[in-house]
């Protein structure tokens, strides 16, 4: 295991940066699916990217696999190039697609076995390295049953189970548990945990929340672009203190459009029946409180929260729409400033 | 590099055999093929409605009338003096053929005079009626010997001689034809389905981003397809033997060589066709399209490439049966060796190695 992640540094010892883009960029005709994007992600971290549909996600992902060759700019991983070296990275890397990427005609067994074969795996090590993916993924009871026969959760630790079976020191998850029951999401959350305590480095894109937590860093996507990239706690941090307010009020909808209305209130959102608010100056707490109560919203509440990493991508979206908007107005005079 | 083809073929392998019944249909459809169609197909013509009109009466006449019943392919359906129901019998199809023999007929052949028999045919199947033309041409020719004359000097008739298929029945000719053509569309069909299923479930996606090279996967999944399809090919040239009387004059082991290149293309060819669809269906479809017609028209199977124009002859060399079927032809019928259709093998050879090549760039460039 150790001489298999050591093999993966030959390469190039870039230090402990497994995975590095710059100024990534994929286009298809017109449309520019991932747009200037950099980043690195250290060895052993589980490195989250988060994005609504159609953000680019896949799209980074194909290209660091070495399925897709970039536009322009690039990206190393594991220390080969992925536009010269994709057979390289082929060897050293684990993909998890977002598509069903196991055969539901063959039994589990038979599916490790043939996986293990196409990474090139043979004779004691394909039994060796199958019987760790049946213990990892909890599968002995069901070694004989086709997969097709096998819950989602169960299909989704055999597909990580698989997608790890030649060792690779980085692995690539796209969306891994799309369609499955919370309690099978969290199991296998816990597996991404163990795998990166062991040093394998988990690259893994999600729309959940819930699961972008789990992760060490965050990077947002969002059109193509990569509009923030830090810790969980860093990116909330970009908040100052007590900007992000908490209001529990009678006839939320209603007061929603009073708030936005309101000077010094940005980003008004309902949250189940509260609503979040962000203030421009920190502190407006008791001001706030006695607006809403003058306009007839009695009894409210208003208290400071910590902002959910979903405050923080709203956020972040809204900077990078309004920074488009002025390199826009901007970029009417002489060259853009955007390059 | 075989380690990788080998672990895709057994997964196919393993994929057939848990989709017994599709491998069954696989396996069993040419040999039903074959029995539907080669009775169905054949250009003998059998119970020809004869109609005997005799002037003479005598012993001479009567043989020739004989003889035609004997070759067994007329049914007497009248016999009589009187030329005139000819008509009727004709316009009311009840007699397809007629032969009228003169009242002098007996004694102008005792005489050693010339004599000529008349014999009336229905035109307007000409396909039919040149069939019957020729056995009327060949059962005359064959009454010569009997009719010799007591003179000395015998009237000069044809003596024809028909080599390798002597009762120049058609199902010798057609049988390895048809078994060319079944075995095409089978072999095309069943790979045509084999890339496209894996981009359909999405498994495509996984197996790119494996070492697995595409010249593996191709290879991979052709060679389990290349046994089943090897099975019913051999299936069907031993039905075309016990049911059709097709003969195996040549070597059995050049036969299975013949068989296995022409399939290998086939197989190629449908995996051409597989990497370029998106959906079954479409393979399916096109998988139908590229081989039927052009095997059954361009292949030599039953219109001579000789008698093509001259671009049609040329588009013919991208039709894998034409070489096949030659080379058949000429194993089972003629028992000939390499030396005669060697060129046919280098014709099948450049057709499977040029398609899978073309598959293989066709799937790299998809990444």
């Amino acid at each position: 295991m150790d001489r298999e992640r050591a093999a993966g540094l030959g390469g190039g010892t870039m230090s402990d940066i497994i995975v590095g883009a710059r100024e990534l960029t994929r286009t298809f005709g017109a449309f520019t699916a991932v747009d200037r994007v950099s980043f690195e992600v250290r060895r052993g971290e589980v490195f989250g990217f988060l994005g609504s549909n159609g953000a680019g996600k896949t799209t980074t992902i194909r290209i660091l696999c070495g399925l897709l060759a970039p536009t322009s700019g690039s990206a190393s991983v594991a220390g080969f190039d992925v536009a010269s070296q994709a057979d390289q990275i082929k060897r050293r890397v684990g993909y998890m697609s977002q598509k069903f990427s196991l055969y539901g005609d063959l039994t589990v067994e038979e599916n490790l076995r043939f996986w293990g074969g196409a990474y090139g795996l043979f004779g004691d090590r394909i039994e060796e390295r199958a019987r760790w993916a049946v213990a990892t993924a909890g599968l002995e009871e069901q070694r004989d049953e086709l997969v097709r026969d096998l819950p989602g959760g169960y299909r989704q630790r055999l597909a990580l189970g698989t997608a790890l079976l030649h060792e690779p020191p980085v692995v690539f998850l796209d969306e891994p548990t799309g369609g499955v029951d919370p309690a099978a999401r969290r199991r296998f959350w816990d597996l991404i945990d163990e795998l990166a305590a062991g040093g394998t480095t988990v690259f893994v894109t999600t729309h959940y929340m819930d699961e972008a937590e789990r992760c060490h860093r965050v990077a947002l996507m969002h059109a193509g672009r990569l509009i923030g990239l830090d810790s969980i706690p860093a990116l909330k941090r970009t908040f100052p203190a007590d900007s992000v307010v908490e209001i529990s009020c009678p006839r939320c909808a209603q007061a929603l459009v009073t708030l936005e209305a309101l000077p010094g209130v940005s980003e008004v959102a309902l949250f189940g029946d509260t609503l979040h608010a962000v203030l421009e100056q920190p502190g407006g707490l008791e001001a706030l409180r006695a607006e809403l109560a003058g306009r007839g919203f009695e009894p409210v509440r208003v208290r400071a929260i910590v902002p959910s990493l979903e405050d923080v991508f709203i956020r972040a979206i809204t900077e990078a729409e309004a920074g488009e908007q002025a390199a826009l107005t901007g970029a009417a005079a002489p060259a853009g400033g955007g390059a | 590099m075989i380690r990788r083809t080998l672990a895709v073929a057994v997964k196919e392998l393993l994929q057939l055999k848990r989709d017994w019944r599709s491998t069954a249909t696989l396996l069993g459809m040419p040999l039903v093929l074959l029995l539907i169609y080669g009775f169905a197909l054949s250009f003998d013509v059998q119970h020809i409605r004869l109609a005997v009109i005799d002037h003479d009466g005598t012993q001479a006449a009567r043989d020739v009338a004989q003889a035609f019943l004997e070759s067994g392919y007329f049914d007497l359906i009248h016999r009589g003096h009187d030329q005139r129901v000819l008509d009727g019998l004709f316009d009311s199809g009840r007699a397809q053929a007629a032969i009228v023999i003169p009242d002098r007929y007996g004694a102008d052949l005792e005489a050693g005079r010339a004599i000529s028999v008349q014999f009336v045919l229905d035109g307007s199947d000409s396909q039919t009626a040149t069939t019957i033309l020729s056995y009327a041409r060949q059962i005359v020719g064959s009454l010569s010997p009997v009719v010799r004359t007591p003179g000395g000097l015998a009237p000069i008739a044809p003596r024809p001689l028909v080599w390798y298929n002597p009762d120049l029945s058609s199902s010798r000719f057609l049988v390895p034809g048809l078994v060319a053509f079944i075995l095409m569309i089978t072999s095309v069909i069943a790979t045509s389905l084999a890339v496209v299923r894996e981009k359909e479930h999405g498994t495509m996606e996984s197996l790119r981003a494996t070492p697995l090279l595409a010249i593996e996967l191709l290879l991979g999944k052709t060679l389990p397809y290349l046994l089943v399809a090897s099975l019913s090919a051999a299936g069907s040239l031993l039905l075309a033997w016990a049911l059709f009387g097709v003969p195996l004059h040549g070597s059995p082991l050049w036969l299975a060589l013949v068989t296995l290149l022409f399939l290998f293309g086939g197989l190629g060819w449908g995996v051409l066709i597989s990497t370029l669809s998106d959906t079954q269906q479409v393979a399916f479809q096109l998988g139908l399209l590229s081989t039927m017609l052009p095997t059954l028209l361009l292949s030599g199977f039953i219109f001579p490439i000789s008698s093509m124009p001259k671009a049609v002859q040329l588009v013919t060399h991208i039709v894998p049966a034409r070489y096949y079927l030659v080379a058949l032809r000429e194993i089972i019928l003629k028992g000939a060796g390499p030396a005669v259709w060697w060129s046919q093998i280098v014709g099948l050879a450049v057709f499977a190695v040029a398609v899978l090549t073309l598959a293989t760039v066709r799937t790299i460039r998809s990444l």
